[in-house]
């Protein structure tokens, strides 16, 4: 490959960044109003009172809590996508591992909100954090949900160096192509680099340990996630398979959040050329082995149940087999594995739009599927006279509408602020035998002579 | 060897009559939320008496079950809360701080029995009601768990009381609100780790349960199963 398609790549994908359309403002306003309206609900549900959520006796956890399994679900399709395809290094990762790596952050940070929103009293969450306080009490190691706020944290922190540490090249481009501020603030984001022989080695050598080190989190965020439920004797839930099950919903989900995310950013930030066919084939593959895993988990646990027999059990197991939430459960089963399947195993229809379709199914299903976890057996708990229902109020479902929009706003605000697709490893991946030193510099050099 | 708190409820005895859920209101500042609110499953009875129809018309049965926190020995509400809210004190009580609970409602979740209840707005009392509040026991605000405490207040004044009057503390002198108002006498409250109380004698006996005994929280609350056919 020659230096002008070198700098067609880099001009490509830094074009999203030096190009603003009307179109790109008139999102960011409409996101960011839904985003402004959903803060505005939770205040307005702080001041007025939890009582606005259709939240009740005995139905204490339901919406929020939903997507708050949810995201971190959707959380698992960067890291883990991405660093194991780093690890096995698969060429065709190059495009898509930055696309997956920001919605984990992203996704974690709305996540993580969602323990606090759901809060009686929200202004009082930094009690979960153990820091010497005049109150001399640390926070209950033994509860789960201190469990989570250190798996969160250290998942988020682990995620944001995954992402950060492959963006100081990119940044050091956008650096050596800008003026002004610009030129200032990718200048500090991009740490002093000058693509030096040592430099990429430690690059290489600080990603080769992120991409280990991050997977065993990943696996434990999700299955401290499932703790919260599992610890409990609460029909359902005191399961000893709902961390595995937790993980390959997560993962499941997760996958199905990277294809829409990209299939969008191709057709939006026009980068057919650099999102093919291939990554969706290929992505498509993996969504449908998730199914499959997916459907031997629902398979092994509603079979146990089954044959277990236990009463209490066997209450929540029918009310979702064939009572009220059966209309939800088997949407879910169409969603998670009817369609995906159906769509995915038949190489014709393992298309770009197939994989999308079969995606929007994953992700209604997988927030069905949380949503089935969570209601259904605190509805259902052993004393038939203490039963309820629970059905949700505007102030839930503002607030998570918002949560989608919030997303979608900062996944547009990241592709405006940084090339969405990694452009040195797009550039290494084009040119594995000059591998890079030689290459960039000359760009490098190309660059700052001829502005 | 120190007080470990008790309650035996005879099923035989309670009629069923919701004096002691009234009592416990009036004790406990538990705050009455209106139809509006109790329609949509937010009605607090720290007890309240569960009913149960048994057999078809018109050969039907009621039988009557008043549930309370049955102040678990190895209580499922406690390790899951973050905070310390909910803990076991040194007399074998499920003590709940309402300070301390910033309302993840975890408890409530774990409790097998559905007897912790959450504010779900700050309390307010119909005037002139509001003035009779009970002073030795807090108003919760929202966004606070609460649950039945065995009137705490009353055993730690009752116990302040002996002490200064340098006396014994006698079986029957601690009387729950619940207790108090029971007509029946369905409810006997003592130390069960004294052999020589009521509810001692009464939990050992033959016809003594526990709710839910299979989900393995040793609650504290016997229930002494019904005889009477009527």
């Amino acid at each position: 490959m020659s230096q002008a398609s070198n700098r067609r790549l880099t001009e490509d994908l830094l074009r999203p960044m030096q190009q603003t359309s009307w179109r790109f403002w008139t999102l960011v306003l409409f996101l960011g109003t839904i985003v402004a309206a959903g803060l505005g609900t939770w205040f307005y549900q702080m001041y007025m009172g939890f009582g606005m959520t259709g939240i009740n006796n005995p139905v204490y956890w339901a919406f929020y809590i939903t997507n708050f399994v949810f995201w971190i679900g959707i959380s698992h399709a960067g890291t883990l996508i991405s660093a194991i395809l780093r690890l096995v290094n698969a060429g065709w990762r190059r495009p898509v591992t930055r696309c997956a790596e920001v919605i984990t952050v992203f996704a974690l940070m709305i996540g993580a909100m969602f323990p606090i929103i759901h809060l009686g009293r929200p202004w009082l969450f930094f009690w979960l954090i153990p820091y010497p306080s005049s109150r001399l009490i640390w926070p209950n190691f033994r509860s789960p949900l201190v469990w989570d706020f250190f798996a969160i944290t250290t998942y988020l922190t682990g995620s944001v160096l995954f992402l950060l540490l492959p963006m100081i090249p990119d940044f050091a481009l956008i650096r050596d192509r800008t003026t002004g501020w610009r030129h200032w603030v990718y200048g500090k984001l991009a740490l002093g680099w000058q693509g030096t022989t040592k430099q990429w080695h430690r690059l290489e050598s600080a990603m080769q340990i992120m991409a280990i080190a991050i997977l065993p989190v990943a696996v434990s965020v999700h299955t401290i996630v499932s703790f919260d439920f599992s610890m409990a004797p609460v029909p359902m839930w005191h399961s000893t398979m709902f961390g595995p099950y937790f993980v390959a919903g997560a993962i499941f989900s997760g996958i199905a959040g990277l294809i829409i995310a990209m299939a969008t950013l191709r057709k939006l930030l026009h980068l057919e050329d650099y999102l093919h066919p291939v990554h969706f084939h290929n992505l498509g593959k993996l969504l449908l082995m998730m199914s499959l895993l997916w459907g031997y988990f629902v398979f092994a646990e509603r079979l146990t149940v089954w044959y277990g027999n236990e009463p209490s059990e066997m209450e929540v197991f029918w009310v979702t087999q064939r009572g009220s939430f059966a209309p939800l459960y088997w949407t879910m089963v169409v969603c998670n594995f009817v369609i995906p399947f159906s769509i995915l195993s038949l190489k014709k229809l393992r298309t770009i739009t197939g994989c999308v379709v079969a995606s929007c199914g994953v992700l209604v299903g997988m927030w069905l599927e949380r949503f089935l976890i969570v209601v259904p057996s605190l509805s259902h708990k052993y004393l038939p006279y203490a039963w309820g229902h629970y059905r949700p109020r505007p102030v839930e479902i503002m607030i998570t509408i918002s949560t989608f929009a919030a997303m979608m706003l900062l996944y547009t605000l990241f592709a405006k602020l940084v090339p969405i697709i990694s452009v040195w490893e797009l550039k290494v991946g084009e040119h594995p035998f000059l591998l890079n030193v030689e290459e960039d510099r000359r760009e490098h050099e190309l660059w700052t002579t001829n502005p | 060897m120190p007080r470990k708190w008790g309650m035996a409820v005879d099923l035989d005895r309670c009629t069923g009559c919701g004096a002691c859920v009234t009592a416990c209101h009036a004790e406990n500042n538990i705050p009455t939320v209106g139809p509006e609110q109790a329609g949509r499953g937010r009605a607090m009875h720290w007890i309240r008496v569960e009913r149960y129809w048994e057999g078809e018309f018109p050969e039907v049965q009621l039988k009557f079950r008043p549930v309370m926190c049955q102040q678990c020995d190895a209580a499922p509400c406690e390790p899951v809360c973050p905070t310390y809210a909910s803990h076991h004190t040194a007399e074998g009580l499920n003590a709940q701080v309402y300070n301390r609970c910033i309302g993840t409602r975890y408890c409530a979740n774990a409790c097998p029995y559905n007897v912790r209840y959450f504010d779900f707005f700050n309390p307010e009392w119909p005037k002139p009601l509001h003035l009779q509040l009970n002073p030795d026991v807090s108003v919760r605000e929202v966004g606070v768990m609460e649950k039945c405490t065995f009137c705490v207040q009353r055993i730690n004044a009752t116990v302040g009381e002996a002490k200064a009057e340098k006396r014994e503390l006698k079986d029957g002198d601690i009387k729950p609100a619940c207790v108090q108002s029971c007509s029946a006498r369905a409810l006997v409250f003592g130390d069960l780790n004294d052999p020589e109380s009521e509810v001692s004698r009464l939990s050992k006996e033959p016809r003594g349960a526990k709710l839910l005994e299979d989900v393995g929280t040793l609650p504290k609350i016997t229930y002494l199963s019904r005889q009477s056919q009527t």
